[in-house]
Protein backbone atom coordinates (compact mmCIF):
# COMPACT_ATOMS: atom_id res chain seq x y z
CA UNK A 1 0.00 0.00 0.00
CA UNK A 2 1.46 3.39 -0.93
CA UNK A 3 1.96 5.47 2.23
CA UNK A 4 -0.08 8.36 0.81
CA UNK A 5 -3.18 6.26 0.14
CA UNK A 6 -4.31 6.60 3.73
CA UNK A 7 -3.95 10.35 3.66
CA UNK A 8 -5.68 10.61 0.27
CA UNK A 9 -8.57 8.56 1.60
CA UNK A 10 -8.80 10.74 4.66
CA UNK A 11 -8.84 13.89 2.57
CA UNK A 12 -11.60 12.80 0.24
CA UNK A 13 -13.58 11.44 3.19
CA UNK A 14 -13.30 14.73 5.00
CA UNK A 15 -14.31 16.71 1.94
CA UNK A 16 -17.39 14.56 1.46
CA UNK A 17 -18.36 14.54 5.10
CA UNK A 18 -20.18 17.87 5.28
CA UNK A 19 -21.88 17.38 1.94
CA UNK A 20 -23.19 13.97 2.92
CA UNK A 21 -24.30 15.03 6.41
CA UNK A 22 -26.10 17.98 4.87
CA UNK A 23 -27.80 15.74 2.35
CA UNK A 24 -28.88 13.14 4.89
CA UNK A 25 -29.84 15.54 7.67
CA UNK A 26 -31.80 17.79 5.32
CA UNK A 27 -34.11 14.83 4.80
CA UNK A 28 -34.19 13.06 8.15
CA UNK A 29 -33.59 16.26 10.20
CA UNK A 30 -31.68 14.01 12.53
CA UNK A 31 -28.10 15.22 12.61
CA UNK A 32 -26.85 12.79 15.28
CA UNK A 33 -28.27 9.76 13.42
CA UNK A 34 -26.79 10.96 10.14
CA UNK A 35 -23.44 11.52 11.86
CA UNK A 36 -23.40 8.11 13.49
CA UNK A 37 -24.17 6.39 10.21
CA UNK A 38 -21.62 8.42 8.30
CA UNK A 39 -18.89 8.04 10.94
CA UNK A 40 -19.19 4.30 10.67
CA UNK A 41 -19.10 4.56 6.89
CA UNK A 42 -15.98 6.75 7.11
CA UNK A 43 -14.33 4.31 9.48
CA UNK A 44 -14.84 1.45 7.05
CA UNK A 45 -13.70 3.64 4.16
CA UNK A 46 -10.45 4.46 5.94
CA UNK A 47 -9.95 0.76 6.57
CA UNK A 48 -10.81 -0.43 3.08
CA UNK A 49 -9.67 2.35 0.72
CA UNK A 50 -5.95 2.31 1.47
CA UNK A 51 -5.93 -1.40 0.55
CA UNK A 52 -8.28 -1.46 -2.41
CA UNK A 53 -7.84 2.09 -3.63
CA UNK A 54 -10.16 5.06 -3.44
CA UNK A 55 -13.35 4.27 -5.40
CA UNK A 56 -14.16 6.25 -8.54
CA UNK A 57 -17.08 7.95 -6.83
CA UNK A 58 -16.16 8.11 -3.14
CA UNK A 59 -19.32 9.99 -2.22
CA UNK A 60 -21.54 7.29 -3.70
CA UNK A 61 -19.52 4.65 -1.85
CA UNK A 62 -19.92 6.51 1.44
CA UNK A 63 -23.60 7.11 0.81
CA UNK A 64 -24.26 3.41 0.25
CA UNK A 65 -22.31 2.47 3.38
CA UNK A 66 -24.06 5.16 5.44
CA UNK A 67 -27.39 3.94 4.14
CA UNK A 68 -26.73 0.44 5.40
CA UNK A 69 -25.83 1.81 8.83
CA UNK A 70 -28.78 4.16 9.01
CA UNK A 71 -31.23 1.44 8.05
CA UNK A 72 -29.78 -0.85 10.67
CA UNK A 73 -30.09 1.85 13.32
CA UNK A 74 -33.63 2.68 12.26
CA UNK A 75 -34.62 -0.98 12.55
CA UNK A 76 -33.45 -0.95 16.16
CA UNK A 77 -35.54 2.08 16.95
CA UNK A 78 -39.01 0.76 16.11
CA UNK A 79 -40.52 3.78 17.84
CA UNK A 80 -39.33 6.01 15.09
CA UNK A 81 -41.00 4.03 12.35
CA UNK A 82 -41.34 7.27 10.60
CA UNK A 83 -37.63 7.87 10.27
CA UNK A 84 -37.16 4.75 8.22
CA UNK A 85 -39.50 5.92 5.47
CA UNK A 86 -37.96 9.37 5.39
CA UNK A 87 -34.52 7.86 5.09
CA UNK A 88 -35.48 5.45 2.34
CA UNK A 89 -37.02 8.27 0.36
CA UNK A 90 -33.90 10.34 0.84
CA UNK A 91 -31.68 7.56 -0.40
CA UNK A 92 -33.83 6.79 -3.38
CA UNK A 93 -33.69 10.41 -4.36
CA UNK A 94 -29.94 10.57 -3.82
CA UNK A 95 -29.30 7.49 -5.90
CA UNK A 96 -31.54 8.78 -8.62
CA UNK A 97 -29.60 12.01 -8.78
CA UNK A 98 -26.28 10.21 -8.81
CA UNK A 99 -27.35 7.88 -11.58
CA UNK A 100 -28.93 10.63 -13.66
CA UNK A 101 -27.05 10.97 -16.92
CA UNK A 102 -24.41 13.66 -17.00
CA UNK A 103 -24.52 14.57 -13.32
CA UNK A 104 -21.29 13.31 -11.88
CA UNK A 105 -21.56 15.88 -9.12
CA UNK A 106 -23.20 15.09 -5.84
CA UNK A 107 -25.68 17.83 -4.88
CA UNK A 108 -24.13 20.14 -2.30
CA UNK A 109 -26.62 21.18 0.31
CA UNK A 110 -24.29 22.47 2.93
CA UNK A 111 -25.93 25.89 2.85
CA UNK A 112 -29.21 24.46 4.12
CA UNK A 113 -27.37 22.80 6.95
CA UNK A 114 -25.52 26.02 7.63
CA UNK A 115 -28.80 27.88 8.07
CA UNK A 116 -30.05 25.12 10.38
CA UNK A 117 -26.87 25.34 12.49
CA UNK A 118 -27.27 29.09 12.93
CA UNK A 119 -31.01 29.01 13.57
CA UNK A 120 -32.15 31.56 16.20
CA UNK A 121 -33.56 28.70 18.28
CA UNK A 122 -30.03 27.39 18.77
CA UNK A 123 -27.91 29.14 21.37
CA UNK A 124 -25.81 31.62 19.45
CA UNK A 125 -22.64 30.63 21.30
CA UNK A 126 -22.62 27.26 19.53
CA UNK A 127 -23.48 28.46 16.02
CA UNK A 128 -19.91 28.50 14.78
CA UNK A 129 -18.87 25.32 16.55
CA UNK A 130 -21.88 23.47 15.21
CA UNK A 131 -21.17 24.68 11.71
CA UNK A 132 -17.52 23.66 11.95
CA UNK A 133 -18.45 20.17 13.03
CA UNK A 134 -21.43 19.36 10.87
CA UNK A 135 -20.77 21.39 7.74
CA UNK A 136 -16.99 21.16 7.59
CA UNK A 137 -16.48 17.89 9.43
CA UNK A 138 -13.97 19.21 11.98
CA UNK A 139 -13.59 17.04 15.07
CA UNK A 140 -15.11 18.21 18.39
CA UNK A 141 -11.68 17.91 20.02
CA UNK A 142 -10.14 20.32 17.52
CA UNK A 143 -13.04 22.72 17.84
CA UNK A 144 -12.73 22.69 21.63
CA UNK A 145 -9.06 23.55 21.26
CA UNK A 146 -9.71 26.53 19.01
CA UNK A 147 -12.53 27.83 21.20
CA UNK A 148 -10.39 27.18 24.27
CA UNK A 149 -12.99 25.18 26.13
CA UNK A 150 -12.70 21.70 27.58
CA UNK A 151 -13.42 18.90 25.09
CA UNK A 152 -16.30 17.51 27.20
CA UNK A 153 -17.95 20.89 27.52
CA UNK A 154 -17.77 21.36 23.74
CA UNK A 155 -19.13 17.89 23.00
CA UNK A 156 -22.01 18.42 25.41
CA UNK A 157 -22.96 21.73 23.82
CA UNK A 158 -22.84 20.25 20.34
CA UNK A 159 -24.90 17.21 21.31
CA UNK A 160 -27.52 19.41 22.95
CA UNK A 161 -27.76 21.62 19.86
CA UNK A 162 -28.12 18.67 17.51
CA UNK A 163 -30.87 17.12 19.60
CA UNK A 164 -32.66 20.43 19.55
CA UNK A 165 -32.45 20.57 15.76
CA UNK A 166 -34.06 17.15 15.62
CA UNK A 167 -36.62 17.51 18.40
CA UNK A 168 -37.71 21.06 17.71
CA UNK A 169 -38.08 20.40 14.00
CA UNK A 170 -35.70 23.11 12.88
CA UNK A 171 -36.01 23.33 9.09
CA UNK A 172 -33.18 22.69 6.65
CA UNK A 173 -33.82 25.45 4.17
CA UNK A 174 -32.32 28.67 2.95
CA UNK A 175 -35.03 30.94 4.43
CA UNK A 176 -37.38 32.83 2.12
CA UNK A 177 -36.50 36.44 1.43
CA UNK A 178 -38.62 38.17 4.13
CA UNK A 179 -37.02 36.08 6.89
CA UNK A 180 -33.57 36.33 5.39
CA UNK A 181 -32.01 39.52 6.77
CA UNK A 182 -32.23 38.38 10.41
CA UNK A 183 -31.04 34.87 9.64
CA UNK A 184 -28.30 35.86 7.26
CA UNK A 185 -26.39 37.82 9.92
CA UNK A 186 -25.81 34.67 11.99
CA UNK A 187 -24.69 32.68 8.95
CA UNK A 188 -22.28 35.39 7.87
CA UNK A 189 -20.78 35.67 11.36
CA UNK A 190 -20.36 31.91 11.57
CA UNK A 191 -18.55 31.79 8.22
CA UNK A 192 -16.34 34.70 9.22
CA UNK A 193 -15.62 33.06 12.58
CA UNK A 194 -14.61 29.89 10.74
CA UNK A 195 -12.32 31.98 8.57
CA UNK A 196 -10.85 33.57 11.69
CA UNK A 197 -10.14 30.17 13.19
CA UNK A 198 -8.50 29.14 9.96
CA UNK A 199 -6.41 32.27 10.31
CA UNK A 200 -4.93 31.59 13.70
CA UNK A 201 -6.91 29.09 15.70
CA UNK A 202 -5.72 25.66 14.70
CA UNK A 203 -2.43 23.87 14.79
CA UNK A 204 -0.66 22.91 11.61
CA UNK A 205 -0.36 25.09 8.55
CA UNK A 206 -2.25 22.71 6.24
CA UNK A 207 -5.23 22.26 8.51
CA UNK A 208 -5.33 26.00 9.00
CA UNK A 209 -5.15 26.77 5.34
CA UNK A 210 -7.90 24.34 4.44
CA UNK A 211 -10.28 25.76 7.06
CA UNK A 212 -9.83 29.31 5.77
CA UNK A 213 -10.27 27.93 2.26
CA UNK A 214 -13.48 26.16 3.25
CA UNK A 215 -14.83 29.37 4.77
CA UNK A 216 -14.14 31.21 1.52
CA UNK A 217 -15.77 28.35 -0.35
CA UNK A 218 -18.89 28.72 1.84
CA UNK A 219 -18.88 32.46 1.22
CA UNK A 220 -18.83 31.83 -2.52
CA UNK A 221 -21.57 29.20 -2.28
CA UNK A 222 -23.72 31.61 -0.29
CA UNK A 223 -23.18 34.25 -2.91
CA UNK A 224 -24.23 31.88 -5.67
CA UNK A 225 -27.58 31.39 -3.91
CA UNK A 226 -28.00 35.00 -2.77
CA UNK A 227 -26.25 37.16 -5.36
CA UNK A 228 -28.11 40.29 -4.29
CA UNK A 229 -27.21 40.35 -0.60
CA UNK A 230 -24.65 43.15 -0.18
CA UNK A 231 -23.43 41.85 3.18
CA UNK A 232 -22.75 38.39 1.72
CA UNK A 233 -20.75 40.11 -1.02
CA UNK A 234 -19.01 42.22 1.62
CA UNK A 235 -18.02 39.17 3.66
CA UNK A 236 -16.43 37.45 0.68
CA UNK A 237 -14.58 40.65 -0.18
CA UNK A 238 -13.33 40.90 3.41
CA UNK A 239 -12.10 37.30 3.50
CA UNK A 240 -10.34 37.63 0.14
CA UNK A 241 -8.59 40.79 1.28
CA UNK A 242 -7.26 39.03 4.38
CA UNK A 243 -6.36 35.91 2.40
CA UNK A 244 -4.43 38.00 -0.12
CA UNK A 245 -1.99 38.99 2.63
CA UNK A 246 -1.53 35.54 4.12
CA UNK A 247 2.04 34.97 3.02
CA UNK A 248 3.17 38.44 4.09
CA UNK A 249 2.13 38.00 7.72
CA UNK A 250 5.35 36.21 8.64
CA UNK A 251 8.85 36.94 7.44
CA UNK A 252 11.35 34.39 6.17
CA UNK A 253 12.18 33.23 9.69
CA UNK A 254 8.56 32.95 10.83
CA UNK A 255 8.48 36.26 12.69
CA UNK A 256 5.23 38.22 12.95
CA UNK A 257 5.00 41.23 10.62
CA UNK A 258 2.36 43.89 11.43
CA UNK A 259 0.10 45.01 8.61
CA UNK A 260 1.69 48.40 8.00
CA UNK A 261 5.18 46.88 7.76
CA UNK A 262 4.24 44.05 5.37
CA UNK A 263 5.93 43.86 2.00
CA UNK A 264 3.13 44.71 -0.42
CA UNK A 265 4.88 42.81 -3.20
CA UNK A 266 4.06 39.62 -1.29
CA UNK A 267 0.33 40.35 -1.41
CA UNK A 268 -1.80 38.46 -3.90
CA UNK A 269 -2.78 41.10 -6.46
CA UNK A 270 -5.38 38.95 -8.22
CA UNK A 271 -7.21 38.25 -4.98
CA UNK A 272 -7.14 41.93 -4.04
CA UNK A 273 -8.59 42.85 -7.43
CA UNK A 274 -11.43 40.38 -6.96
CA UNK A 275 -12.05 41.64 -3.42
CA UNK A 276 -12.22 45.24 -4.63
CA UNK A 277 -14.56 44.35 -7.49
CA UNK A 278 -16.86 42.61 -5.01
CA UNK A 279 -16.79 45.62 -2.73
CA UNK A 280 -17.83 47.90 -5.61
CA UNK A 281 -20.62 45.48 -6.47
CA UNK A 282 -21.83 45.46 -2.84
CA UNK A 283 -21.79 49.24 -2.83
CA UNK A 284 -24.12 49.39 -5.81
CA UNK A 285 -26.96 47.96 -3.69
CA UNK A 286 -26.94 50.99 -1.46
CA UNK A 287 -27.37 48.95 1.73
CA UNK A 288 -24.21 49.44 3.77
CA UNK A 289 -23.42 46.98 6.58
CA UNK A 290 -20.60 45.95 8.94
CA UNK A 291 -19.03 43.37 6.62
CA UNK A 292 -18.88 45.82 3.73
CA UNK A 293 -17.41 48.36 6.12
CA UNK A 294 -14.71 45.94 7.27
CA UNK A 295 -14.00 45.01 3.66
CA UNK A 296 -13.68 48.72 2.85
CA UNK A 297 -11.18 49.09 5.71
CA UNK A 298 -9.12 46.24 4.28
CA UNK A 299 -9.38 47.81 0.86
CA UNK A 300 -7.87 51.05 2.19
CA UNK A 301 -4.96 49.05 3.63
CA UNK A 302 -4.60 47.19 0.33
CA UNK A 303 -4.34 50.50 -1.55
CA UNK A 304 -0.89 50.99 0.02
CA UNK A 305 0.29 48.49 -2.59
CA UNK A 306 -0.22 51.16 -5.27
CA UNK A 307 0.13 54.46 -3.42
CA UNK A 308 2.86 53.50 -0.97
CA UNK A 309 1.03 55.19 1.89
CA UNK A 310 -1.91 54.41 4.16
CA UNK A 311 -4.83 56.79 4.12
CA UNK A 312 -5.39 57.09 7.89
CA UNK A 313 -8.12 59.72 7.44
CA UNK A 314 -10.22 57.35 5.33
CA UNK A 315 -9.71 54.66 7.96
CA UNK A 316 -10.90 57.05 10.71
CA UNK A 317 -14.14 57.63 8.83
CA UNK A 318 -14.69 53.94 8.17
CA UNK A 319 -14.00 52.96 11.77
CA UNK A 320 -16.45 55.61 12.98
CA UNK A 321 -19.08 53.98 10.76
CA UNK A 322 -18.16 50.48 11.91
CA UNK A 323 -18.31 51.39 15.60
CA UNK A 324 -21.68 53.01 15.06
CA UNK A 325 -23.04 49.82 13.46
CA UNK A 326 -21.23 47.29 15.61
CA UNK A 327 -19.47 48.67 18.69
CA UNK A 328 -17.46 45.54 19.47
CA UNK A 329 -14.41 45.76 21.69
CA UNK A 330 -12.14 44.86 18.77
CA UNK A 331 -13.59 47.57 16.55
CA UNK A 332 -13.25 50.20 19.27
CA UNK A 333 -9.64 49.31 20.02
CA UNK A 334 -8.78 49.41 16.31
CA UNK A 335 -10.57 52.72 16.02
CA UNK A 336 -8.40 54.15 18.79
CA UNK A 337 -5.28 52.86 17.03
CA UNK A 338 -6.32 54.50 13.77
CA UNK A 339 -7.20 57.80 15.47
CA UNK A 340 -3.80 57.63 17.16
CA UNK A 341 -2.19 57.58 13.71
CA UNK A 342 -4.53 60.03 11.94
CA UNK A 343 -4.87 62.65 14.67
CA UNK A 344 -2.56 62.28 17.64
CA UNK A 345 -1.46 59.64 20.11
CA UNK A 346 -3.30 61.55 22.84
CA UNK A 347 -6.59 61.40 20.92
CA UNK A 348 -6.14 57.65 20.45
CA UNK A 349 -5.40 57.14 24.15
CA UNK A 350 -8.49 59.15 25.00
CA UNK A 351 -10.54 56.64 23.01
CA UNK A 352 -8.92 53.74 24.88
CA UNK A 353 -9.63 55.35 28.26
CA UNK A 354 -13.35 55.28 27.51
CA UNK A 355 -13.42 51.48 27.46
CA UNK A 356 -14.73 49.54 30.44
CA UNK A 357 -11.81 48.32 32.60
CA UNK A 358 -13.51 44.95 33.04
CA UNK A 359 -13.62 44.38 29.28
CA UNK A 360 -10.00 45.19 28.65
CA UNK A 361 -8.44 43.43 31.66
CA UNK A 362 -7.45 40.41 29.58
CA UNK A 363 -7.88 41.77 26.04
CA UNK A 364 -4.44 41.60 24.49
CA UNK A 365 -4.96 43.98 21.52
CA UNK A 366 -5.99 46.76 23.90
CA UNK A 367 -2.66 46.56 25.73
CA UNK A 368 -0.64 46.31 22.53
CA UNK A 369 -2.34 49.41 21.07
CA UNK A 370 -2.04 51.24 24.37
CA UNK A 371 1.68 50.47 24.55
CA UNK A 372 2.18 51.67 20.97
CA UNK A 373 0.31 54.95 21.56
CA UNK A 374 2.04 55.60 24.89
CA UNK A 375 5.41 55.19 23.17
CA UNK A 376 4.37 57.75 20.56
CA UNK A 377 3.17 60.08 23.32
CA UNK A 378 6.61 59.79 24.95
CA UNK A 379 5.46 58.11 28.16
CA UNK A 380 8.06 55.34 28.14
CA UNK A 381 7.45 54.05 31.67
CA UNK A 382 3.72 53.51 31.16
CA UNK A 383 4.41 52.13 27.67
CA UNK A 384 6.84 49.53 29.00
CA UNK A 385 4.26 48.48 31.56
CA UNK A 386 1.56 48.14 28.90
CA UNK A 387 3.95 46.16 26.66
CA UNK A 388 4.59 43.73 29.52
CA UNK A 389 0.87 43.16 30.03
CA UNK A 390 0.34 42.73 26.28
CA UNK A 391 3.17 40.18 26.11
CA UNK A 392 1.75 38.33 29.09
CA UNK A 393 -1.67 38.15 27.46
CA UNK A 394 -0.41 36.89 24.07
CA UNK A 395 -1.08 33.28 23.24
CA UNK A 396 1.12 33.32 20.15
CA UNK A 397 4.90 33.02 20.51
CA UNK A 398 5.36 35.00 17.27
CA UNK A 399 3.33 37.94 18.57
CA UNK A 400 5.09 37.67 21.93
CA UNK A 401 8.49 37.94 20.26
CA UNK A 402 7.33 40.85 18.14
CA UNK A 403 6.10 42.82 21.16
CA UNK A 404 9.23 41.96 23.14
CA UNK A 405 11.23 43.39 20.24
CA UNK A 406 9.22 46.61 20.33
CA UNK A 407 9.71 46.85 24.09
CA UNK A 408 13.45 46.40 23.72
CA UNK A 409 13.62 48.92 20.89
CA UNK A 410 11.98 51.69 22.91
CA UNK B 1 -13.16 28.73 41.41
CA UNK B 2 -9.50 28.11 41.87
CA UNK B 3 -7.41 26.28 39.32
CA UNK B 4 -3.79 25.28 39.31
CA UNK B 5 -1.88 25.81 36.09
CA UNK B 6 0.82 23.20 36.40
CA UNK B 7 3.76 23.99 34.18
CA UNK B 8 6.03 21.28 32.85
CA UNK B 9 9.13 22.31 31.01
CA UNK B 10 11.52 20.38 28.81
CA UNK B 11 15.25 20.16 29.58
CA UNK B 12 15.88 22.75 26.82
CA UNK B 13 13.49 25.15 28.54
CA UNK B 14 15.23 24.81 31.88
CA UNK B 15 18.49 25.56 30.07
CA UNK B 16 16.94 28.73 28.58
CA UNK B 17 15.94 30.21 31.92
CA UNK B 18 18.84 32.66 31.86
CA UNK B 19 17.92 33.76 28.35
CA UNK B 20 16.18 37.14 28.80
CA UNK B 21 13.66 36.49 25.98
CA UNK B 22 12.44 33.38 27.73
CA UNK B 23 12.56 34.84 31.22
CA UNK B 24 10.78 38.07 30.27
CA UNK B 25 7.89 36.07 28.81
CA UNK B 26 7.26 34.63 32.28
CA UNK B 27 7.59 38.00 33.98
CA UNK B 28 5.08 39.45 31.49
CA UNK B 29 2.67 36.56 31.99
CA UNK B 30 2.79 36.93 35.78
CA UNK B 31 2.21 40.65 35.41
CA UNK B 32 -0.81 40.03 33.17
CA UNK B 33 -2.26 37.64 35.77
CA UNK B 34 -1.72 40.20 38.53
CA UNK B 35 -3.16 42.99 36.41
CA UNK B 36 -6.29 40.92 35.73
CA UNK B 37 -6.60 40.40 39.48
CA UNK B 38 -6.92 36.62 39.33
CA UNK B 39 -3.59 35.36 40.68
CA UNK B 40 -3.93 33.83 44.11
CA UNK B 41 -0.62 32.04 44.38
CA UNK B 42 2.07 30.06 42.69
CA UNK B 43 5.77 29.51 42.53
CA UNK B 44 8.49 28.88 40.04
CA UNK B 45 10.80 26.01 40.92
CA UNK B 46 14.51 25.62 40.35
CA UNK B 47 15.67 22.95 37.92
CA UNK B 48 15.10 19.25 38.51
CA UNK B 49 18.81 18.64 39.20
CA UNK B 50 18.35 20.47 42.51
CA UNK B 51 15.63 18.07 43.65
CA UNK B 52 15.96 15.38 46.27
CA UNK B 53 13.40 12.65 46.68
CA UNK B 54 12.26 11.25 50.02
CA UNK B 55 10.28 8.03 50.10
CA UNK B 56 8.75 6.12 52.94
CA UNK B 57 10.37 2.68 53.33
CA UNK B 58 8.45 0.88 56.03
CA UNK B 59 9.52 2.50 59.30
CA UNK B 60 12.37 4.22 57.61
CA UNK B 61 12.94 6.87 55.00
CA UNK B 62 14.91 6.57 51.84
CA UNK B 63 16.53 9.79 50.68
CA UNK B 64 17.86 9.92 47.15
CA UNK B 65 19.33 12.39 44.77
CA UNK B 66 16.66 13.28 42.21
CA UNK B 67 15.24 13.53 39.74
CA UNK B 68 14.47 10.44 37.76
CA UNK B 69 15.01 11.01 34.07
CA UNK B 70 11.73 9.32 33.21
CA UNK B 71 9.76 12.08 31.54
CA UNK B 72 10.65 14.46 28.76
CA UNK B 73 9.11 17.22 30.86
CA UNK B 74 9.70 18.17 34.48
CA UNK B 75 7.69 20.28 36.87
CA UNK B 76 8.85 23.87 36.47
CA UNK B 77 6.34 25.64 38.66
CA UNK B 78 2.68 26.42 39.06
CA UNK B 79 0.18 29.24 39.23
CA UNK B 80 -2.96 29.24 41.31
CA UNK B 81 -5.64 31.40 39.71
CA UNK B 82 -9.18 32.31 40.69
CA UNK B 83 -11.49 32.49 37.66
CA UNK B 84 -15.21 31.83 37.09
CA UNK B 85 -14.89 28.57 35.17
CA UNK B 86 -12.75 25.98 33.43
CA UNK B 87 -13.03 27.69 30.07
CA UNK B 88 -11.53 30.89 31.46
CA UNK B 89 -8.77 28.87 33.11
CA UNK B 90 -8.03 27.18 29.76
CA UNK B 91 -7.88 30.58 28.09
CA UNK B 92 -5.22 31.68 30.55
CA UNK B 93 -3.39 28.39 30.06
CA UNK B 94 -2.99 29.14 26.35
CA UNK B 95 -1.05 32.28 27.25
CA UNK B 96 1.56 30.54 29.39
CA UNK B 97 4.83 31.18 27.54
CA UNK B 98 6.03 27.58 27.39
CA UNK B 99 7.80 26.24 24.34
CA UNK B 100 6.24 23.54 22.19
CA UNK B 101 8.24 20.99 24.17
CA UNK B 102 6.53 21.79 27.46
CA UNK B 103 2.95 21.58 28.67
CA UNK B 104 0.44 23.18 30.99
CA UNK B 105 -2.02 21.11 32.95
CA UNK B 106 -5.14 22.82 34.26
CA UNK B 107 -6.62 21.29 37.41
CA UNK B 108 -9.40 22.49 39.67
CA UNK B 109 -8.39 22.94 43.27
CA UNK B 110 -9.82 20.33 45.64
CA UNK B 111 -12.78 21.82 47.51
CA UNK B 112 -12.44 21.28 51.26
Amino acid sequence: MPPDAGRAAEKVARQSYGKLIAFLAARSRDVPAAEDALSEALASALRVWPERGVPGNPEAWLLVAARRNLMQAARHRTVEANAQTTISVAFEEAEERMNAAGSAVFPDERLKLLFACTHPAIDSSVHTALMLQTVLGIEAKTIARSFVVSPEAMSQRLVRAKLKIRDAGIPFVVPPRPALPGRLAAVLSAIYAAYGLGWDGLDGENERHSLAGEAIWLGRALLAVLPDEPEAVGLLSLMLHCEARRSARRDGSGRYVPLDEQDTAAWNAIMIAEADALLRKAGSFDRFGPFQCQAAIQSVHAARRLSGTTDWQALTTLYAALVMMKPTLGARVSQAAVIGRALSAAAGLEGLDKLDPRDIASYQPYWAVRAFLLTRAGDDTAAADAYMTAIGLSDSPAVRDFLAGRLKGM
Amino acid sequence: MQYALIIREAAEDFARRDDPTYRDGWVAYSQALAQAGIMTGGAGLTGPETGTIVRRKGEDHDVQDGPYPEGKEQLGGFYLIDVPDMDTALEWATRVPISDKGSVEVRPRLQM
